[in-house]
């Protein structure tokens, strides 16, 4: 069993009132939901639209056919009307459209009016539509009211009772007028507590957990919910957020916090890192380890602000000038990304690394129903030398030579001994100099030393259907989600996996797992990616020599959508 | 207590007669007449000669990129209050390439002090014109002479509300060493911008130049008046006054961010894992 619910109308109308509601009833009557978003960049007006997906079962996708279509205005009904599925039903308030239909689909709710009626204010007409849809979908309104009453408790009882009202009024408004609402959602289990995480808010959590102490940033989206979700946190625990005044130094700042003594991070989109390019370098030059959260978007330039795209992978991997090892982490989901950002912040100080989380619009936004996230799994270890053990020391050396390469990171100020870095070329006590000889030394230890201690750690990528698969869907980041409902839905008929790749650089290395041999084995290889250009597959090429025999690029700024994804595919294995 | 020699370093490799040498010399003796070790202090400077003077003295240091100083300091003195934090720059680093970073340390008042070596020239990349070169100076880089208006440092500051506004002379080692003190002491951001010559490029603004300009401000000016500084901001010409020119104490950002203010440093503070997962639940 599984429904579609979509939510459109122009920016500022309350799309996102509705579809967090009824995301989370949903998720607490015990479906799993996926939900998305496709904004336009402006404030007020265009045409946005929410969807919500759930299911009994988990899932990790949206799709293209929707069963309950919430029209919050006249483009909405010509936008998506084509596809409603053959029993699906449209919601609106003629009043609001202005226009009346005369046709069994189209459910006319007087939102606005019983807005007004039970609440005395127009703008509850959102949670009377809310309400609308829990009642066409039969779901108790127990959990609706719990959930109303949680989420206003801090604008008063008045508030409160209104929105109970309005919920009430349009659950009963569709129970009664609504004849040919056949939705049978039941769900057989008993209600789990499950998590509704987006992608952003997971990062954060990761970095939270991580310890991460100091966040800098400049607003870009998608990764302005990185620097909101920090911000928040910096109320209650120990996080200093500051926005900097441009991206140059957001990067400058994590880093200057990091050498001070805390793990730090920055976030931006494709645009914004452009500027911290040169600070990356900083990064990579003096050993400092920083966390970058990179949100792709459709670029070149400022490119489509609020859409999505897989643009940025080579980029992010050669960017910045010099050579120095950095860590490129590409998370499939909300859960992936708490962990990898987990990890990201580990390898970053363990090895004295810049580390990147690259990220997208669709998954930064995406909600996702989850079990749990285990905060154990986030390991967390001071790197750092201070206090007592760093006093003790005879003598101390920022950048001494290791067998590692790995040289011991102190805290300044906390012992009597200096901490001296340079961007510079350096001697090991962190000095400017210019001979060869300590040159040589210092490229040694900095990138040929340590980068194939940081592949080790690098998990392969994950396989997913067929252990020996005839046909090899492979991805990288968001489009984790859409490739395992596809291997779903071909299993029955082919012999497919999906082989999709988290931990991107370096990358990993095929001792563990011979992902290589996989790819070799199969018949038909295809590579899927919301890009022009293949930029995973030409990077596979490259390192590997390994060549996909098929490529998918999707590059309208849109996620792949499952019917979208197994119509791609299926033109491909018939 | 430490003494100057404390704060001996590598040898210079500035030009014999640079200006920067008596800068450090100023520097190396403020620093031991404030009684700090050469461990409690974090010395953050750019890309230029100027820059390189953390390693010329003993502290210690983050010799970052070109004009990006200030936001690395800024984030030190927030990770750690409980540090003097000195950006050190030059007049190419600072108010060219790090322009906008110097617009907003002055917003931000965060308790860095910043010390400018403001020779009115890169010296570094061989003599080209910098922000602070006069009109019509000739350079290899402006064969027609310098057709921009020089940016005045000072009276940006005094413009901007900063909290402390002074300038020095490389030539008056004594009174530069007392400002150096005087900004460090001061609670809040300082820029004490400090002129002296480019011996080697600078062929206009010389020791002679300088030193039939350079002034210092009589006792009778009072910094906090902000027109009276605003005058004196402005003379730069047949007249230059050196001293402290304004001065707008208020609360710094330390004191204002809620999670450090009145508290231990950010870096000494516990991270608490496990109330930071506490934060989970709200997914639920
Ligand atoms: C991003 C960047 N651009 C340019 C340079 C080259 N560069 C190094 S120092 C400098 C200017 C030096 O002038 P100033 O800051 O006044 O310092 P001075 O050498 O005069 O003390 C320039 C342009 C650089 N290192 N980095
Ligand atoms: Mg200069």
């Amino acid at each position: 069993m599984e429904y579609s619910v979509r939510i459109g109308g122009e920016a500022g109308q309350g799309i996102q009132t509705i579809s967090s509601i009824l995301g989370k009833v949903l998720v607490r009557t015990g479906f799993h939901v996926f939900t998305h978003q496709d904004y336009m960049s402006r404030i007020r007006g265009g045409h946005n639209f929410t969807q919500i997906r759930f299911a009994d079962r988990p899932i990790a996708c949206s799709r293209r056919q929707v069963d309950i279509l919430i029209a919050l205005d006249q483009q909405t009904v010509d936008v998506h009307r084509g596809d409603l599925a053959p029993d699906g039903l449209v919601i609106h308030d003629s009043e609001t459209i202005g226009r009346k239909y005369d046709r069994p689909e189209f459910i006319d709710v007087p939102a606005r009016r019983l807005a007004m009626e039970t609440a005395g204010k127009r703008l509850m007409e959102n949670t009377v539509a809310a309400g609308a849809a829990s009642g066409m979908l039969r779901l108790e309104l127990a959990p609706l009211e719990k959930l109303l009453s949680q989420t206003f408790a801090g604008k008063g009882q008045e508030a409160v009772d209104g929105n109970i009202a309005a919920a009430r009024a349009g659950y009963d408004f569709v129970l009664n007028n609504c004849p040919r609402c056949a939705f049978t959602p039941a769900t057989s289990e008993p209600p789990a507590r499950r998590m509704l995480i987006d992608g952003n808010s997971a990062v954060g959590m990761g970095a939270l957990l991580s310890g991460c102490r100091f966040y800098a940033a400049y607003p870009m989206t998608p990764s302005t919910g990185v620097l909101n979700f920090m911000a928040g946190q910096s109320r209650r625990h120990s996080l200093v957020v500051e926005q900097a005044e441009d991206e140059i130094s957001a990067i400058n700042m994590a880093i200057g916090a990091s050498y001070a003594g805390v793990r730090s991070m920055t976030g931006t989109a494709g645009g914004g890192f452009a500027l911290m390019v040169e600070g990356l370098s900083l990064a990579g030059m003096t050993e400092t380890p920083v966390v970058i959260f990179v949100g792709q978007r459709p670029a070149p330039a400022t490119g489509l602000p609020t859409r999505t795209e897989q643009g940025d992978l080579l980029y992010v991997l050669n960017a910045a000038h010099g050579e120095f090892p950095r860590v490129v982490m590409a998370p499939g989901s909300p859960e992936q990304a708490f962990y990898l950002t987990g990890k990201a912040f580990e390898l970053a100080e363990k090895y004295q690394v810049p580390a990147v989380i690259l990220s997208d619009t669709y998954l930064a936004d995406a909600g996702w129903t989850l079990d749990g996230l285990d905060a154990a799994r986030i390991e967390y270890r001071d790197h750092r030398l201070r206090a007592d053990a760093l006093e003790r020391l005879e003598r101390y050396q920022r950048h001494a030579f290791t067998e590692s390469g790995v040289s011991p990171l102190a805290e300044p100020g906390a012992s009597r001994h200096l901490v001296v870095t340079d961007s510079d070329e350096h001697d090991e006590d962190g000095h400017i100099i210019e001979d060869a000889a300590t040159r040589i030394k210092m490229v040694d230890k900095r990138l040929r030393k340590k980068l194939p201690l940081i592949r080790a750690e690098m998990e392969p990528p994950r396989l997913y259907g067929e252990e020996r698969p005839e046909i090899v869907l492979a991805g990288w980041g968001s489009n984790y989600g859409v490739l395992k409902e596809a291997v779903d839905e071909l299993r029955e008929r082919h012999s497919i996996a999906m082989l999709h790749w988290s931990e991107i650089w370096p990358l990993p290395a095929t001792d563990r797992y011979d992902y290589l041999a996989v790819l070799r084995r199969a018949r038909r290889t295809i590579c899927i990616e919301n890009n022009a250009g293949s930029q995973f597959a030409r990077l596979l090429r490259s390192e590997t020599g390994f060549q996909f025999s098929n490529r998918v690029n999707r590059f309208d700024g849109r996620p792949f959508l499952l019917e979208d994804m197994l119509q791609e595919v299926g033109k491909i294995i018939g | 207590m430490a003494e100057t020699v404390d704060f001996e370093g590598q040898q210079p490799a500035w030009c014999p007669g640079c200006g920067n040498f008596n800068i450090l010399k100023s520097f190396k003796a403020a620093m031991a007449e404030l009684g700090l070790q050469p461990h409690e202090l974090v010395v953050v400077s750019g890309i230029g000669q100027a820059s390189k003077l953390p390693h010329y003295t003993m502290c210690n240091t983050f010799n970052g990129l070109h004009g990006r100083t200030l936001p690395v300091a800024t984030a030190i003195r927030l990770v750690n209050h409980d540090m003097p934090v000195i950006a050190v720059a030059g007049d190419g680093d600072c108010y060219g390439e790090g322009g906008n970073h110097f617009l907003h340390a002055m917003r931000r008042n965060v308790n860095v002090k910043l010390f400018v070596h403001d020779n009115q020239i890169y010296g570094l990349t061989k003599g080209q014109a910098s922000p602070t070169s006069g009109r019509g100076m000739v350079t290899t880089a402006q064969p027609a002479g310098v057709l921009l208006e020089p940016l005045n440092p000072v009276a940006l500051a005094v413009a901007m509300d900063a909290a402390f506004v002074a300038r020095g002379y490389a030539g008056d080692r004594l009174f530069l060493q007392e400002l150096m003190a005087k900004a460090m002491r001061f609670r809040g951001f300082a820029l004490l911008d400090i002129l002296h010559p480019c011996i080697t490029f600078n062929r206009l603004n010389t020791y002679r130049w300088y030193q039939e300009r350079v002034y210092r401000i009589s006792d009778s000016h009072d910094p906090s008046d902000r027109e009276a500084a605003f005058r004196l901001a402005l003379e730069f010409g047949d007249r230059i006054p050196t001293g402290v020119i304004y001065r707008n104490e208020r609360p710094t950002l330390e004191e204002l961010v809620p999670v450090i203010a009145g508290k231990d440093p950010l870096v000494h503070q516990p991270f608490s894992r496990a109330e930071a997962e506490t934060e989970l639940k709200r997914f639920y």
